[in-house]
């Protein structure tokens, strides 16, 4: 009884966190009338009540052959979304394995005090640095180029701070018996560091791209060229007027990240978890 | 032997360390100094850019609101993620696709979602459909007091699976044998959750709020994305007050914003800090 009882609001849940994706995913198979009809009320001032169907009455992939074919800006913000990604991940990817190595297995003074200092960068919200960032992209002449913003995130402490969790992991005794064998350092990390932690790279590599793939404040404030805007700028940008568009676009949008989402689905809760395992 | 490696692996951090003091940290402590100085003519300005921060109107409603926020929304995710880790934990089949299905938004970019807001928190949207089919009075909700309260569901709304999956961890870190100890002993179900799931989940509980605490600064994507640079007052967030500000080239009132900010945050880091190790 109680077991069947609790299936209720679960479902509501599951009901809550999928919609959105059905939402989407129905508007952007209307075609324009269908979807006029729909939304009348929200666009104007026709009176009454929009109103949503489930399935489209007359699927189309109108829509998406409009914005695929008939719209270059589309292309260029998609690929900067992507470039901007790509970039950061790689950044994150290079100094925050080895730092997360070193402050995992690392002997050297301090270790515990810097840590806490990358802690404590982690937990600041964005605008915190906003004048700072600014300052500094100002005086590197790199305000309104991807560079500028890319320079910004790689530095993040967050991947060093998942990837140390998993680093952490990998069995002391084998570090200290492979150093006993002569290897060095470098050997002792690519040899045992990498291979034991990869998980955690991984997971890293997927909290970091849902993170940045929908990327809002930096490019917001850092890009004024509306050429260099990533998606997630531009995709509000479509008014209800063009909600045709704005479905297509939103659900192409969603895509790379649900890609991700599901083949590093166990990644992705691995690497949520790490953070909640005690030392 | 052991004294051969000292200082090992400083190495590996160094070019990270070095990014994040030459980027980060340098770059903030110059605006910590700009902060007592005024922009315009360099000149040494004491405290007075903080006194105009804090008697600054937007600055008291944006801190207001992003305090309440924070009030409302962390121990309410709380409370909901447990109930559903909780009831995800006893059961034999389907967990993995609901935790799926749970998890889902946070794959969900800002962006795409806010089309759905639009739809559904129109004065003449799904929402207002809804509560007119129900006889409920409807709201332009997006421009009322409620406008806080969209905020705090997009928030839950997008957290609520993470969260879950965290206290899921701490979930399976109990031994079985506790639960069987005290059935023997003739425990019921309450007993079994007060006395031995919750104090046992306690160590979780800082690490899932801080964690929730970070995220929460992101919920201003979806905010800025569905209502703009003005929102309604009751959703007018610290990230908005610094874009406007930032907008305006008020160098003083950042400075100034920044430092309190982080501040405020050290501080609450440390304290928590304290109860996490």
């Amino acid at each position: 009884m109680w077991k069947k009882l609790k299936m209720i609001p679960l479902a509501v849940l599951v009901f809550v966190c999928v919609y959105p994706f059905c939402f989407l995913a129905a508007g952007s198979l209307m075609g324009k009338g269908e979807i006029q009809e729909c939304l009348l009320a929200v666009m104007g001032d026709a009176g009454g009540y929009a109103h949503f169907p489930w399935l489209p009455r007359y699927p189309t992939c109108q829509s998406y052959v409009e914005i695929l074919l008939d719209s270059p800006e589309f292309f260029v913000m998609f690929w900067n979304s992507v470039k901007l990604t790509a970039g950061v991940l790689a950044g994150q990817f290079l100094f925050g394995i080895l730092a997360a190595w070193g402050f995992a297995k690392g002997t050297f003074p301090f270790r515990k005090i810097l840590f806490t200092f990358y802690i404590l960068l982690m937990m600041m919200p964005f605008q915190v640095f906003m004048l700072s960032d600014y300052l500094l992209l100002d005086g590197l002449h790199m305000l309104d180029t991807h560079r500028g913003i890319v320079l910004l995130c790689i530095f993040s402490p967050f991947p060093v701070f998942i990837m140390y969790r998993f680093f952490h992991q990998v069995p002391q005794a084998l570090v200290e018996a492979a150093r006993l064998d002569g290897a060095s350092q470098w050997q002792v990390f690519w040899h045992i560091g990498l291979p034991g932690g990869s998980s955690g790279i991984l997971s890293a590599l997927v909290l970091s791209f849902l993170e940045y793939w929908s990327l809002l404040e930096q490019p917001m404030t850092f890009l004024k060229s509306k050429k260099l805007w990533p998606l997630s700028l531009y995709l509000p940008n479509i008014g209800l007027e063009d909600a045709q568009a704005a479905f297509a676009a939103s659900v192409i949008a969603l895509i790379p990240a649900v890609l991700v989402f599901l083949a590093g689905q166990d990644y992705l809760e691995k690497g949520i978890m790490a953070a909640a395992v005690k030392e | 032997m052991k004294k051969k490696y000292r200082g090992c692996g400083f190495g590996f951090v160094l070019p990270s360390l070095l990014g994040v003091l030459l980027f980060i940290a340098v770059p903030f402590f110059d605006v910590v100094r700009r902060s007592f100085m005024k922009a315009a003519s360099g000149t040494w300005a004491g405290l007075s850019n903080y006194r105009m921060v804090f008697s600054n109107t937007a600055f008291q409603t944006a801190a207001g609101n992003t305090l309440r926020f924070e009030a409302v929304c962390i121990p309410l995710l709380l409370v909901l993620s447990l109930a559903a880790a909780l009831a995800l934990y006893g059961l034999e089949r389907h967990v993995r696709l609901l935790k799926s299905c749970i998890l889902f938004p946070m794959a969900v970019p800002a962006a795409s979602v806010v089309l759905l807001w639009k739809v559904l928190f129109h004065e003449n949207g799904l929402l207002g459909g809804l509560m007119h089919l129900l006889h409920l009075p409807g709201a332009d909700w997006m421009n009322t007091p409620w406008a806080f309260w969209i905020l705090v569901f997009s928030y839950l709304w997008k957290n609520l699976g993470y969260d879950m999956v965290l206290w899921l961890a701490g979930l399976s870190g109990i031994p079985i044998s506790l639960y069987e100890a005290a059935q023997a002993d003739g425990a019921g179900r309450w007993q079994c959750f007060r006395y031995i799931t919750l104090p046992n989940l306690l160590p979780s509980l800082f690490t899932i709020s801080v964690l929730s605490v970070l995220n929460s600064f992101k919920v201003f994507r979806e905010a800025y994305l569905a209502a703009g640079d003005y929102p309604h007052e009751s959703m007018y967030l610290l990230q908005h007050l610094f874009n406007n500000w930032y907008r305006d080239l008020s160098m003083d009132k950042m400075a100034a914003g920044a430092v309190v900010q982080a501040g405020v945050i050290f501080m609450m880091v440390l304290l928590l800090k304290r109860a996490w190790d």
